[in-house]
């Protein structure tokens, strides 16, 4: 039963994410060299793919529930303009900026997990009306407290180090590691402890799911909060690291989380997916903007390699899905 | 003869100002399959959600070993020990056997914050509950569910229903989306679970199904039970003519309406 094969591995949900980063690692290899893998290049799109990765996954739990959140990409700016606000702008304490940040992550979440149950909306819809409400309110109240659509922040000590520094030479931002960290803690919580199979339960037949005795409208609370959550975090951790806040920025996170998701191996329609593809499918993501660099293209054409891509993953992703479906194991084997 | 484990006493429903049942009466025993026949509109899909916790009854009570009970939700009605599988099996084709198996109550294993699902446990007892049932080709605990034959889904999730203790097992046309072998698997298996004394509601439209596994029948016709037979009462013939509709269906159908216009909505007592 446990026994490693290339068919096994090839029915696994990551199967067609892991085979997408192996193809354009090589793409890029034979294209640009190999500069791109070594520390100075390795650093420029892990610190991409740690600030999509961190909000990835999240999002791609929510898509394997059944749902979707598109109001991470104002939560990102929301995050970051609320610690810039507190504690650069009025000079309070540090702590009180990340808290209250991760606070409105969390109260936004609240709010979107709250209409997805209570209405019958779909959850795009919801979040796209949050999205543009939170976009509102981050320039609205930024202008009306700073008279100004940038904000500095200066943190040091500690706070910088745990948040928004580099480490390892200057090159690498500590994000990565928070991105690594709560992969781990995601990985353990989606496939090994048993809250991980009620998330597919939910996406696979809520109905069902419910009738088992899942608290679906409790879980898929947690999943809105846990996502808004991290795009607020993500966001502070910017502003920490780059002294600043601006009330733009952000929007980028919601396509490009979507692909690195879906890339990953993650069924739109739920039930189906893993946080080991997701994290293949943020590093491909990554890759194929940075990668671009180190190539003679014209990085114009990094959003054609990221479409072909994306259409390339759903369908290679499609065509494992029915293997994993019609895959019995062969009369009289073991 | 046993005491009936579920029992409806003149079960009325009614959505608004339409009518959908009329006193309904009806008991299942313990190794005892009930088959409930009727067209569609019959109101049966009805009559299964307020057996099941989905709707309640307007008027009329539902009783369990003899005591009136309520089912506000299907979480109550399965506590209760009443299992409903519907046609397609209410079960997640993307999951594998074993997790879709123990949904909602996982095996773990470790001690703690460490506790992991225990996918050996979980793959273990899934293939051995279908087994027993007589289903040996699953063999394989990580199968994922949508891979499964039709009539192995089916068969699936009575195997689960009957680990989980239930004591009513609802079928809501098992057989219906089933080829002739693969629905040979299911009658098989409510065999066996009659066979464990758990008392069958089997809702179907195909005489032969019904006659090959019931004991008992109730013909369901605008909302009241309009025959409730045991086996071998009625032959075979008589039983698809009153399901199809034929010309002793039609003529029911006008004697039960000029009844209830005469006697206030009642329907007639069953034959």
């Amino acid at each position: 039963m446990s026994s490693i094969s290339l068919g096994g591995l090839l029915r696994r949900p990551e199967a067609g994410a892991a085979l997408g980063l192996v193809a354009v690692l090589i793409f890029f290899a034979i294209f640009g060299g190999l500069t791109f893998l070594k520390p100075a290049g390795m650093s420029s799109w892990l610190n991409v793919a740690a600030n999509l990765g961190v909000i990835a996954i999240p999002l791609g739990l929510l898509m394997i529930a059944g749902e979707l959140d598109i109001s991470v990409g104002a939560m990102v700016p929301f995050g970051a303009m609320t610690v810039a606000v507190i504690s650069g702008h009025y000079g309070l304490p540090i702590w009180l900026g990340i808290f209250v940040a991760l606070s409105f992550g969390v109260v936004v979440g609240l709010v979107n997990g709250f209409l997805v149950i209570k209405t019958a909306v779909p959850s795009l819809i919801v979040t796209l009306g949050s999205l543009f409400a939170v976009q509102g309110i981050v320039l609205g109240l930024t202008v009306l407290i700073t008279k100004s659509t940038s904000v500095a922040l200066t943190t040091e000590g500690p706070t910088k180090a745990i948040f928004g520094d580099f480490v390892m030479g200057g090159q690498l931002q500590v994000m990565v590691l928070w991105w690594l960290a709560l992969t781990a803690l995601y990985i353990f919580f989606v496939h090994f402890s048993p809250f991980g199979n009620w998330i597919f339960a939910m996406g696979g037949d809520k109905v069902s799911a419910r009738n088992a005795g899942i608290p679906t409208d409790r879980l898929t609370m947690i999943l809105f909060v846990l996502s808004s959550t991290s795009a607020a975090f993500v966001g502070m951790c910017q502003a920490i690291l780059y002294n600043s806040a601006q009330v733009a920025g952000g929007q980028s996170f919601i396509f490009n989380s979507i692909i690195a998701v879906v890339v990953g191996g993650v069924l739109l329609t739920g039930g189906f997916g893993s946080v080991v593809g997701i994290f293949f499918g943020t590093i491909t993501f990554a890759v194929v903007t940075q990668g671009i660099y180190y190539t003679d293209f014209d990085r114009n054409w990094s959003s054609l390699i990221i479409g072909v891509l994306l259409l390339g993953a759903v369908l290679m992703n499609n065509t494992f899905r029915k293997m994993a479906l019609s895959y019995a194991p062969k009369k009289g084997a073991k | 003869m046993a005491a009936p484990i579920l029992a409806l006493r003149g079960v009325n429903k009614s959505f608004g100002p339409i009518d959908v049942l009329h006193d309904i009466t009806l008991e299942v025993r313990p190794g005892e399959v009930l088959c409930l026949l009727g067209d569609n509109g019959a109101g049966k899909s009805t009559l299964i959600k307020i057996m099941s916790g989905v709707h309640q009854p307007s008027s009329g009570v539902i009783e369990m070993d003899g005591a009136p009970v309520s089912l506000p939700t299907p979480r109550a009605a399965q506590e209760a020990g009443i299992s409903t599988v519907h046609q397609f099996g209410g079960t997640f084709p993307l999951m594998s056997i074993g997790r879709s198996f123990f949904v909602g109550v996982e095996p773990t294993k470790g001690f703690g914050p460490f506790k992991v699902y225990d996918r050996k446990t979980a793959n273990g007892v899934a293939v051995k509950a279908v087994q027993d049932m007589g289903i040996t080709r699953i063999t394989d605990g990580d199968r994922l569910v949508g891979g499964l034959s039709g009539g192995e889904r089916q068969s699936l999730a009575i195997a689960r229903a009957v680990h989980f203790g239930a004591r009513v097992l609802i079928l809501d046309e098992p057989t219906a989306a089933l080829g002739v072998k693969q629905a040979t698997h299911v009658l098989r298996i409510v065999n066996e679970a009659k066979r464990r004394g758990l008392a069958v509601i089997f809702i179907t439209h195909q005489v032969m199904h019904a006659m090959a596994v019931g004991d008992h029948f109730a013909v369901l016709i605008r909302g009241a039970v309009a025959a409730d037979f045991k086996k071998g009462e009625k032959t075979r013939e008589e039983i698809t003519d009153l399901m199809a509709g034929g010309a002793s269906m039609a003529s029911l159908e006008a004697e039960i309406e000029g009844y209830m216009a005469a006697h206030d909505g009642h329907p007639p007592p069953p034959a």
